[in-house]
């Protein structure tokens, strides 16, 4: 058998012996899957999933040009960030390509943290250090990599929130109340004190639920991840592997590093118009996206469903039209089978005379044209939980 | 006996076993190979009465993760295939000897047999 090599995270021994079976990901050796990709997926939409996901790079910039840095990087508007709030955001090359899509918050009046992929740590660090740390800005901004003192544990589920609310009323602070994480609204940070230090508890994830994710120190992290089962078992919480992370993230419809997203492929093909503000005086990418956005993005990121049951697609599967003759249009980037829905799902790019729902395309699977229908993103969203009953009638 | 390894099955190197009963092989894929994959969510088995070459890439078995070729053992014609696996393709994560078979074969070439692994071979090709 081979031995699978790379970096591995402080909770690497303890994922063992929980009887994980590891992989490498993007230079690190982490968890495939716990007791099952399909039982761990289940658990995220039914009760709550805890990942371990250190292999995250974590950047901080601060000092007075921190924001204008950042803002020349990244694609979205940092200025409309307050104290403790984040957003999503992606850093382009100068053709508009994707470098690495991140989350950014502002943890202080002029200090930043960078939440990274972990296969594109090593090259936006390259990048940001060459833009930043130049001899005009050093002097007003600081990067540095947080990456090996620090870790990031999910915790994604609909019955996240009261986990984490029983976790803190059992072990936390009594600075941190339970009152105050359910009034944490999406992508606001809320700090969490701890030991020595302090971790950061953000409402992201990656999964398609409510949920959270913590932003721990390194010699925090397999105290926190140990409490968080033993109190979360009895409610139906599992460990959960990057197996079933990517199901999860793709019935979602979030992209993926180096399958929706990579240096060739511009946020406008992606769909993600929002996280790009071309209002903003000036950004790396930014004339290649107006450029594009005035004559029109020559493919789209569609999202796709089977029509019948039948192996599922998978990524380089390529996709044809419903058209005598049928013709090649795109490719697959992402495809699996469901667990949720039961069926094979995907994304793929396509030119935008496909890219409308409901339009009808062939995937080919392994020699066999497969029906398939373009479907509205996400292919799963949440059910709404009921509104909450007025106090009085 | 090792309950994941048989001893009265043969095994070969892409991680197949084979069960002789009256002269008719049954062919399924190993504990080890099911652990491999991850769950199993999709089975594409051959016809009944279509001929297979020993080594002939013959089904295709999906995992949530990614799909693997499942390749004969022996040469000879198919008899039957495994119809559970159509509804419960999960019987191969949880029954990989038992009722998660793949499919019935009349062997062509009995001497087939003996150049397959024992479970001892196969067990140390696996480096279990």
């Amino acid at each position: 058998m081979s031995v699978a090599t790379g970096k591995r995270t402080p909770l690497y021994s303890r994922h063992t012996e929980m009887g994980a079976r590891c992989i490498e990901f993007g230079g690190w050796l982490m968890p495939l899957q716990y007791s099952g990709i399909l039982a761990e997926h289940h658990a995220v939409r039914n009760a709550a999933g805890l990942f371990d996901v250190s292999h995250m790079g974590q950047f901080r910039v601060a000092g007075p040009g921190a924001a204008d840095a950042l803002d020349r990087l990244l694609t979205n508007d940092i200025r409309r960030l307050a104290v403790g709030q984040g957003q999503y955001t992606l850093m382009c090359n100068p053709d508009g390509g994707v470098l690495d899509d991140l989350i950014v918050y502002r943890m202080a009046e002029t200090e930043y943290r960078l939440v990274v992929n972990a296969s594109r740590t090593a090259a936006d660090w390259a990048w940001m250090e060459a833009r930043i740390s130049t001899p005009s800005a050093s002097t007003s901004v600081d990067l540095s990599d947080l990456g090996p003192a620090w870790g990031i544990l999910a915790l994604q589920g609909p019955l996240a929130l009261s986990i984490l609310a029983q976790f803190i009323a059992r072990h936390g602070p009594s600075t941190a109340s339970p009152a105050l994480l359910s009034s944490l609204r999406r992508f606001h940070l809320m700090a969490l004190p701890m030991g020595g230090g302090t971790a950061w508890v953000a409402r992201t994830g990656y999964t398609g639920e409510d949920g959270v994710e913590m932003l721990v120190p390194a010699g925090h992290l397999l105290e926190v991840w140990d409490r968080l089962l033993e109190t979360g078992r009895p409610q139906g919480l599992l460990p959960v592997g990057l197996g079933a992370r990517d199901t999860l993230r793709l019935e979602a419809c979030l992209p993926l590093y180096g399958h929706e997203l990579t240096e060739q492929i511009t946020p406008l093909e992606a769909g993600l118009d929002r996280f790009v503000c071309l209002d903003k005086p000036a950004f790396v990418g930014r004339e290649a996206l107006i450029a594009q956005k005035s004559r029109g993005a020559p493919r789209r990121c569609v999202a796709f469903r089977l029509a019948h049951s039948g192996p599922p697609p998978r990524p380089q599967y390529a996709i044809f039209s419903q058209t005598d003759p049928p013709c090649p249009i795109g490719e697959v980037a992402s495809g699996t089978q469901s667990p949720t829905l039961g069926a094979g799902i995907g994304m793929g790019y396509v030119p935008p005379e496909f890219a409308a729902p409901e339009t009808p395309i062939h995937i080919d699977i392994r020699g066999r044209l497969t029906s398939a229908i373009v479907t509205p993103k996400p292919l799963y969203r949440r059910p709404i939980p009921p509104p909450a009953k007025p106090l009085k009638p | 006996m090792n309950p994941h390894l048989p001893s009265s099955l043969r095994y070969t190197r892409s991680h197949e076993w084979v069960r002789m009963e009256d002269q008719i092989a049954t062919i399924g894929i190993t504990d080890h190979a099911q652990r491999e994959l991850t769950d199993v969510v999709f089975v594409e088995l051959p016809p009944a009465g279509r001929t297979l070459k020993a080594g002939d890439s013959c089904a295709v078995v999906e995992s949530v993760k990614t799909a693997s070729d499942i390749y004969t053992p022996l040469s000879g014609e198919v008899i039957e295939c495994n119809p559970a696996l159509a509804g419960s393709p999960g019987l191969v994560n949880s029954d990989p000897y038992g009722q998660g078979w793949f499919f019935k074969l009349r062997p062509s070439d009995p001497g087939e047999l003996d150049r397959l692994l024992s479970a001892e071979a196969y067990s140390q090709s696996i480096g279990s």
